[in-house]
């Protein structure tokens, strides 16, 4: 920094001025961007005496530009001379806390916030604790929301008087006339708490916790929920019960559902901060009537936490509470009348399996599965099967095949497309879990029809869906029940069904193994090659750079290169280019050349230059000497060799210059 | 919601096709039914009109506690005798309160209210529809309806009747009782609304010492509804009611009435709901007619909040300012001209037509044309540029027309200066290229001597810290621009995510090339 006294003479503050003055938003919002830049030209002193000045004074513009310039102050301590002279900071800070747009409110607060760190504790004194009290004690409601996130920070590191000014502060503040306000004292509630010392909590919070706990507007009383938490946790147990408790009670049975739905959705940290006996004794009823709530929102909320909250049920009794209170709630919400309760209740219910045991899950569970199974919206079902997993450890997936096939029948023709890719999505799972058999006879035509989707999302998924098959069964499976098929689509009338013989071969061939790709998937590749569609044509090379690495040389060099050199001719400019991409070179080499460039790409300035001389002009094993080296300059050794050892493919010499 | 999420784990367009199903079934909620224990089954009472005088009073406040009792609305086979008896009473009490003369003795009003805070209080219930779009969806209606619009009535006829006591009845016509009836205006039943909206302004009518509570509480609602939720449905309602308070308001204006308009109304322009509401629009305009001093802050303030990518909503700014101009002093216009002139000479050359087009009707507005023409020297520099490309480069053949017309009139007004300004146009034109590639320059000189700066703190190493804030400036620079998007969204891209919304409505959106599946077009 200390070289800028040298050129700033170049840069006249005015000039920079101009900028952040000028009328184009879009060159302000730049400028404001580039302010640290500007800072670091100007030179400590002179951002503190003529840059800072100017931005205080000057704010009044865009949103958009004081956002910016929020976020800029929040990184500025170095540029206007470090801990010492980050006061500087704060009179910009302070204006920007107080304007109406809350995003660029919450900007400043939070960069306030970060700055504070930086102060020594005298200055917290003399420079931020001011500020604070300033903002807390504002006309408009804007600035008093914005001190109420400020109180926290500066708490633990000022002397006792100035602490009692901020409770006092604070206290006021959950009292305001705005609601705006109280929302935003009750929303850091929590956090003041965990600062202040157990007595002032005893004392202090929990005073305000009830009264805004019982606040007249729903907004408020909502954001005591969360407090509860924090407050309930700092707690000793034995307090809990005088303290809390009346609150909490009250708030689970508030006649706002938006305070119940809080309480619903806080529920599993309200058990961990009360603890066990409270929970067993309170929560519990509690929970039960949220999940009999009249309104579906806070069902929905209650039944999501039906898993987690039975799993942190103190373990002596857990068995106990849940089969006779929580069951019969559960039970009753399979068939609820809302699909967003059945849906959430779907995606956790299964986990209860494994917290009752097989008995239980046979006897208790398992007819809830099966009506789940088979409910009317596709959301239910799909949860249930996405959770299969959980059951098949207690009691095995075989129970609930008679029903499940059905189901996944369904679902698999679901008029939406991404119901049926969410199932596709778990068909390797059923498929290993169901065994080879029951797949066979079953599920097989379903995995074969969404080859011939009309929505290209799902042929591909389809298409890997085959591969984790291939993975799972073996190749000797895929040569008598798939090969065939995907194999016999290279006749199909319509391109599409066409290309996705290709795309499934370009994803068997590697799990296939050799002599399947070679003897049996090579030729109808090749046939293709004749195509009278362009984009066939260009998949054939493309799929031929592919499962070039599996193929023999031999194969390699009498058949596929006469096939690339005569694409490379054609006349669609498209198949030419993939031919001769092909044909530069085997496509494990290419792998890793892509995956290279792509890393440096993200890193180094782009430089189509070297990109397309190495690629095209250089012979492959020159290329990738050229990028080992510069991938090393980039990444480091380790890294570097981390990849090769993952990549597995280069040849010795080059793993040598590496 | 969590339970929206959990569908849209699944697929992101539930929401239409749910939304569709709602719109077949004729929607309906109520969380008003709270009662745990089952509604005692009512028995009919005597009717007010056979009763002797003398017992008159006692029956009506017998039949005002029979219809504290609440029903289950949603299960339409439960209590039907009940209700319909509960229906009758509401009826007939209707009718009491509004054709007879002395009935509301002061023993009556405690009985009345708390008739009418337990039937329409309630908490509002969870909308069916997460993501209600006021302007495209079917409103939820209330489901208890067939009782609430009754005990509505009668609580507009009790306010109406002539023997109604003010003094009286502000013991029970308090502030809560305000503050519970505003939530209410969030009630998505239009209905409702309205009938509230009547008996609000009763209210502020006839109760004095509510007036200042209640224009304090409605700005409560607004910037809770601007900074905060994004969502309130009765803000037409509540303008509504403002517009006539307003029309009310002493001159000279209060130092609070004034920071409503420029802390609340102007920023209600930046709702993405805006046109649910614009209609509304009048109270600043009334503003304006009372005090036309107030004109500068109120262009100003909208200009801040001009619309950069919804020109559904930039056509209703333009139609608000065209209004403020038709009743803006010259002296006013004099102080805002240039700051206005330069977004009118933007909107003129918005590609979108409907904004430009809605710009130079500027130039239909007589009183407007004779501003302009006062000030003709100020102004047609500035649109001259916009104007002048505008007319060879726009795209649609109305705007090009329009424009012409607009040229020529401007020439008309001034044409030496006109013709100065063609001549310059070209010179202006690259003055302004030269200027960007100094800014250009500027900025990368700069860069260079942040590079050099960062370079010698490093071979000082004097302070390993200054070398890691240098870094971090490096990377917020180059991720800020990454971050743009992410910076306007609250009020700009927003109202695109909206209007992006609402294509998708054919059944199910695909992404293969679908269109040919012939041979020959397949690319």
């Amino acid at each position: 920094m200390a070289g800028a006294d040298g050129d700033d003479s170049l840069y006249p503050i005015a000039v920079l001025i101009d900028e952040l003055r000028n009328e184009d938003v879009q060159l302000r919002l730049n400028s404001i961007k580039k302010l640290s830049t500007i800072a670091l030209a100007l030179g400590v002193e002179r951002t503190r005496t003529e840059l800072l000045p100017f931005l205080t004074d000057t704010i009044y513009d865009e949103d958009e530009v004081l956002l910016a310039l929020a976020e800029q102050l929040g990184n500025f301590t170095m540029l206007v001379g470090g801990p010492e002279y980050v006061h500087c900071l704060l009179p910009p800070l302070e204006s920007l806390a107080t304007v109406e747009e809350t995003v660029v409110r919450d900007k400043a607060v939070e960069s306030l916030r970060k700055i504070s760190q930086e102060h020594s504790p005298v200055d917290l004194e003399v420079h931020f604790e001011p500020l604070v009290k300033r903002l807390a004690s504002g006309d408009w409601f804007t600035s008093r929301t914005s001190a109420c996130g400020l109180f926290s920070v500066c708490y633990p590191r000022v002397s006792s008087t100035v602490k009692a000014e901020i409770r006092q502060h604070f206290r006021t503040l959950c009292s305001d006339d705005t609601p705006m306000v109280r929302r935003a004292a009750a929303s850091k509630l929590g956090e003041f708490a965990k600062v202040l010392e157990l007595d002032y909590v005893k004392s202090d919070i929990i005073s305000l916790f009830t009264a805004l706990a019982s606040d007249e507007q729903d907004s408020v009383r909502l954001l005591a929920v969360e407090a509860c938490v924090s407050i309930a946790t700092l707690l000793p147990q034995e307090d809990l019960e005088t303290l809390v408790m009346p609150t909490l009670r009250q708030a689970a049975e508030d006649k706002s559902w938006r305070v119940r739905y809080m309480v619903a959705d806080k529920f599993s940290e309200l058990q961990k901060a009360v603890g066990p006996e409270i929970t067993k004794n309170d929560l519990v009823p509690a929970f039960q009537n949220l999940l009999k709530d009249c309104e579906a929102e806070v069902r929905a909320a209650a039944a999501n936490k039906v898993k987690e909250f039975c799993e942190n049920l103190p373990e002596d009794s857990r068995e106990q509470i849940i089969m006779t209170h929580i069951l019969p709630c559960v039970k009753e919400l399979v068939s609820d009348t809302n699909q967003h309760v059945k849906s959430a209740l779907a995606s956790v219910i299964m986990g209860l399996s494994t917290i009752l045991g097989k008995d239980n899950t046979i006897e208790h569970l398992l007819p809830l599965f099966l009506a789940q199974l088979k409910d009317e919206c596709p959301e239910v079902r799909l949860n249930i099967i996405s959770n299969l997993d959980c059951v098949n450890e207690v009691i095995g997936i075989r129970q609930l095949s008679q029903s499940l096939l059905p189901a996944i029948v369904e679902l698999a023709e679901d008029a939406k497309w991404r119901v049926r890719l969410a199932i596709i999505e778990y068909m390797p799972l059923l498929a290993g879990q169901l065994g080879v058999e029951f797949f066979d006879e079953k599920l097989n035509t379903l995995c074969m029809a969404w080859l011939i989707d009309h929505v290209y999302a799902i042929r591909e998924a389809a298409t890997c869906n085959l591969m984790k098959l291939v993975e799972k069964f073996g190749a000797e499976w895929a040569q008598n029940t798939i090969v065939p098929k995907v194999l016999g689509m290279a006749n199909d009338p319509n391109y599409l069904h066409r290309m996705t013989t290709l795309f499934c071969i370009n994803a068997l061939s590697e799990a296939c193994g050799q002599d399947i790709t070679t003897k049996q998937m090579l030729p109808v590749v090749l046939k293709m090659s004749n195509d009278q569609v362009a984009n066939v044509r260009f998949n054939v090379a493309k799929s031929l750079q592919k499962i070039g690495p599996v193929l023999d040389s031999n194969a390699l060099q009498s058949e596929v290169k006469p096939v690339l050199e005569k694409l490379a001719t054609d006349t669609d400019m498209d198949v030419k280019y993939f031919a001769q991409e092909a044909i530069s070179g085997t496509a494990a080499a290419k792998q890793i050349i892509f995956g290279i460039l792509h890393l440096t790409a993200l890193i180094l300035p782009p430089n189509p230059e070297w990109t397309t001389t190495h690629l095209y002009s250089l012979g492959m094993f020159q290329v990738e000497l050229v990028l080992v080296d510069q991938y090393k300059a980039v990444l480091g050794v380790h890294s570097l060799h981390h990849l090769t050892v993952q990549e597995g493919a280069l040849q010795p010499r080059q793993a040598q210059a590496v | 919601m969590s339970a929206i999420s959990a569908a849209e784990k699944v697929d992101g367009f539930t929401r239409k096709s749910m939304r569709k199903a709602q719109k077949q079934r004729k929607s309906q909620g109520s969380s008003q039914y709270r009662t745990q224990t089952a509604p005692v089954e009512l028995s009919p009472l005597p009717q007010l009109k056979d009763a002797p005088s003398t017992e008159q009073q006692e029956l009506f406040t017998q039949k005002l506690q029979q219809c504290c009792m609440l029903f289950d609305f949603l299960d339409s086979v439960t209590d039907l005798k009940s209700k319909e008896i509960k229906r009758a009473t509401l009826n007939e009490l209707v009718e009491y309160v509004s054709t007879n003369r002395g009935v509301l003795v002061e023993t009556t009003y405690p009985e009345i209210t708390d008739m009418i805070c337990t039937n329409i209080f309630r908490t509002l219930p969870p909308s069916d529809n997460p993501d209600f779009d006021p302007e495209e969806d079917e409103p939820t209606l209330e489901a208890s309806w067939p009782h609430i619009q009754l005990v509505y009535e009668f609580l507009l006829r009790f306010l109406e009747n002539p023997d109604f006591q003010p003094s009286i009845a502000k013991r029970f016509i308090d502030q809560k009782f305000v503050l519970q009836l505003l939530e209410l205006f969030d009630s998505e039943d239009p209905r409702e609304r309205d009938f509230l909206k009547t008996i609000l302004h009763r209210i502020y009518g006839k109760f004095l010492g509510l007036r200042a509570f209640i224009r304090k509480q409605i700005n409560n609602i607004f910037l809770r509804f601007i900074y905060e939720t994004e969502h309130f449905n009765g803000v037409a309602e509540l303008l509504e009611i403002l517009g006539s308070i307003i029309n009310g308001f002493a001159l000279p204006l209060k130092a609070e009435h004034k920071q409503f308009l420029m802390k609340v109304l102007i920023p209600l322009h930046t709702a993405k709901a805006l046109s649910l509401f614009h209609a509304q629009a009048y109270c600043v305009v009334q503003f304006l007619e009372k005090d036309p001093t107030l004109t500068e802050p109120v262009i100003r303030g909208l200009l801040k909040f001009w619309p950069k990518t919804c020109s559904q909503k930039e056509v209703m700014f333009l139609g608000e300012i065209e209004e403020i101009l038709d009743v803006i002093e010259p002296t006013q216009f004099k102080k805002i001209q240039e700051p206005l002139f330069k977004q009118i000479s933007r909107c003129v050359a918005n590609p979108h037509f409907q904004v430009a087009e809605r710009a130079l009707y500027f130039w239909n507005n007589e009183y407007i044309l004779s501003l302009i023409e006062e000030n003709i020297d100020k102004v047609l520099p500035i649109m001259f540029g916009s104007l002048y490309r505008i007319s060879k480069e726009h795209w649609n053949p109305t705007i090009v027309a329009l424009v012409y017309n607009v040229l020529k009139t401007l020439m008309e007004m001034n044409c030496t200066l006109f013709d100065e300004l063609t001549s310059s146009y070209k010179a202006d034109r690259q003055r302004e290229k030269k200027k960007e590639q100094e800014r250009d320059e500027l900025w990368k000189k700069l860069e260079e001597l942040r590079l050099s700066n960062s370079g010698l703190v490093q071979n000082n190493s004097h302070k390993l810290l200054s070398v890691r804030n240098n870094n971090n400036n490096n990377n917020n620079n180059s991720s800020s621009s990454n971050n743009d998007n992410d910076n306007q969204d609250k009020s700009v891209d927003a109202a695109a995510i909206a209007a992006d919304d609402k294509d998708p409505d054919v059944k199910d959106p695909e992404f293969s090339v679908e269109a040919s599946e012939s041979d020959t077009c397949a690319k």
